[in-house]
């Protein structure tokens, strides 16, 4: 096998993958089928590209294969096969977006919209997505998130059989439900990057492969709703955490703090790339939560010393943030960023109002928040405690051992 | 086109000494929206309290067990049902959307052909 042969394949899996299963799925009805004549498609490339040459337009070349072999498959199904339910696609619905818009939707945009459908458990919809719009295998699906691969399986099956048996239609949803609808694909991308960007489990601190499928699908999306401001802020928030990625670990494989970084390898091509979209996100009043949560970054990214940072403008975004999107997650950053901006004691009494939200009752970033600021304010005992606390609570092997040195620095004079 | 069977699940507890008016504006909210969605409604009644249930079970010895009450003891019972027909979920969910349900909430089920 021809070696550039191979790599354009892998090429046209990674860049066009979704492009021609979305394009083949409303010929062929099913999902199923469609991925089956889409493998086959790129099966029959390895062979066919040696002798007749890498097309110009791989992903063209790549739907004409895959839609013909469905066509192929659909005339050879029995009567009785007729009779399954087929997929909903715009065609057949009342509620085509046609009508408002002259452009015809991207298939692609179809695909995710039904992959992130409401309709189906939010695990589900996260592994849809990576299956079907990424073209990720369900092997390489489970082992992000470290499940067994006939867990994964089980519920990419069953999420499949009801977008056929309850009829969730393959199509681009009706203007008024849009931003509804592009707010859970949001969710959808933000996690995949989340869990990517901190792993909560496992020995990495970053997957990045998640981090990486998430970039494709924000990038995605932005050339596929480029007046959405939500997109643009999503895109922008990752970028500007993303570029921060080459300082997040030392040399070691040790966690480095925000502050501690070294702020110029920061990758300034992404800063400036997330920075223009933050611009453009923040233009839509008011401003949504991922074009706050992206103008948080950037006021990071624009520091150009940890001293430096603007904690007030920081306090403000977040209590916009907090507004609009009332988390405890989004509150304890707030209270974090209230610590540094009046005081460790400012700090800990916001965040001690949160201690009994249920949704924080697990998660170790509370304790560990807390540790830092009793640690400011100099009473080393309770911080002690609250690292211990979170050390319990953390199952990804670097923080283990970050919270494990934050302890044993506090071993110190008054121990 | 498809079907899809709307179960009405509430609070039973919500009409024992109902607030003034709210009898009315359920009555009104159904029957707005069996005039609107005529040609979509292929059936639909409303049910007596879940205390007037019997289920029934084999017993697995030719007989059946007999009791009273309604199959699943929830907060929320069956009070009633539509059966719907729609394009698709997203249609049915439109539809769903508007029935009244204010002591709980509906539950869309697709009807599966034979």
């Amino acid at each position: 096998m021809d070696a550039s042969v191979e790599a354009a394949v892998a090429d046209a899996h990674r860049r066009e993958w979704a492009f021609v299963l979305a394009a083949t799925v409303r010929v062929a009805g099913d999902i199923d089928l469609a991925e089956e004549c889409v493998q086959d498609a790129y099966a029959q490339a390895l062979t066919a590209w040696p002798d007749q040459g890498v097309p110009t337009r791989p992903g063209a070349w790549l739907t004409t294969v895959a839609r013909r072999r469905a066509i192929d498959v659909l005339r050879r199904r029995t009567a009785h096969d007729r009779f399954l339910p087929e997929l909903v696609t715009g065609e057949q619905s009342v509620s085509t977006p046609g009508a408002e818009s002259a452009e015809v939707p991207d298939d692609r945009l179809r695909l995710v919209f039904t992959c992130c459908h409401p309709a189906l458990a939010p695990e589900a919809r996260v592994a849809l997505t990576l299956r079907l719009v990424c073209g990720l295998t369900t092997a390489e699906v489970a082992r992000m998130f470290l499940v067994q691969e006939s867990t994964m399986a089980a519920r990419i099956t069953r999420a499949k059989k009801k977008i056929t048996a309850a009829r969730i239609p393959y199509r681009v949803p009706r203007l008024e439900e849009l931003p509804e609808r592009t707010d859970a694909v949001l969710t959808v991308v933000h996690l995949v990057f989340t869990t990517g960007h901190t792993a909560p489990l496992g020995t990495d601190l970053v997957r990045t492969d998640l981090v990486e499928r998430a970039l494709s699908l924000a990038r995605m999306l932005r050339v596929l709703l480029p007046d959405d401001a939500d997109v643009a802020g999503l895109l922008g928030l990752i970028l500007l955490t993303h570029a921060r990625r080459s300082t997040r670990l030392s040399d070691n494989g040790a966690l480095t703090l925000l502050s501690d970084q070294d702020r110029s390898r920061w990758d300034a091509d992404g800063i400036a790339e997330g920075l223009g979209l933050v611009r453009d996100a923040l233009r839509r009043r008011p401003p949504g939560r991922f074009a706050l949560m992206a103008a948080i970054a950037a006021v990071h990214a624009e520091a150009p010393t940890w001293s430096a940072t603007d904690w007030a403008e920081l306090v403000g975004l977040y209590d916009l943030l907090v507004a609009i999107w009332p988390s405890p997650v989004v509150a304890l950053n707030r209270a974090v960023a209230v610590g540094f901006a009046e005081g460790p004691a400012t700090g800990l009494s916001a965040l001690d109002r949160l201690a009994d939200e249920p949704q924080l009752a697990t998660y170790g970033y509370l304790p560990s928040a807390r540790a830092d600021l009793l640690a400011r304010l100099g009473r080393g005992d309770e911080a002690r405690d609250a690292y211990r606390l979170a050390l319990q609570l953390t199952d990804n092997a670097v923080e283990q051992e970050f919270l494990r040195s934050r302890l044993d620095a506090l071993e110190g004079p008054d121990s | 086109m498809a079907e899809y069977l709307v179960l009405i699940y509430e609070d039973e507890s919500a009409y024992e000494r109902p607030a003034e008016g709210a009898v009315e504006t359920m009555m009104e909210g159904h029957r707005l929206f069996g005039e609107r969605h005529a040609p979509s409604i292929r059936g639909g009644n409303a049910l007596q309290p879940a205390a007037t249930a019997t289920s029934l079970r084999e017993d697995g010895d030719g007989g059946f067990t007999i009791t009273d009450g309604a199959f699943a003891e929830t907060k929320e019972a069956l009070g009633g049902y539509y059966l719907l027909e729609a394009v698709d979920l997203d249609d049915a969910i439109a539809m769903a959307k508007e029935i009244p349900a204010r002591a709980g909430g509906v539950e869309v089920r697709p009807i599966r052909p034979l």
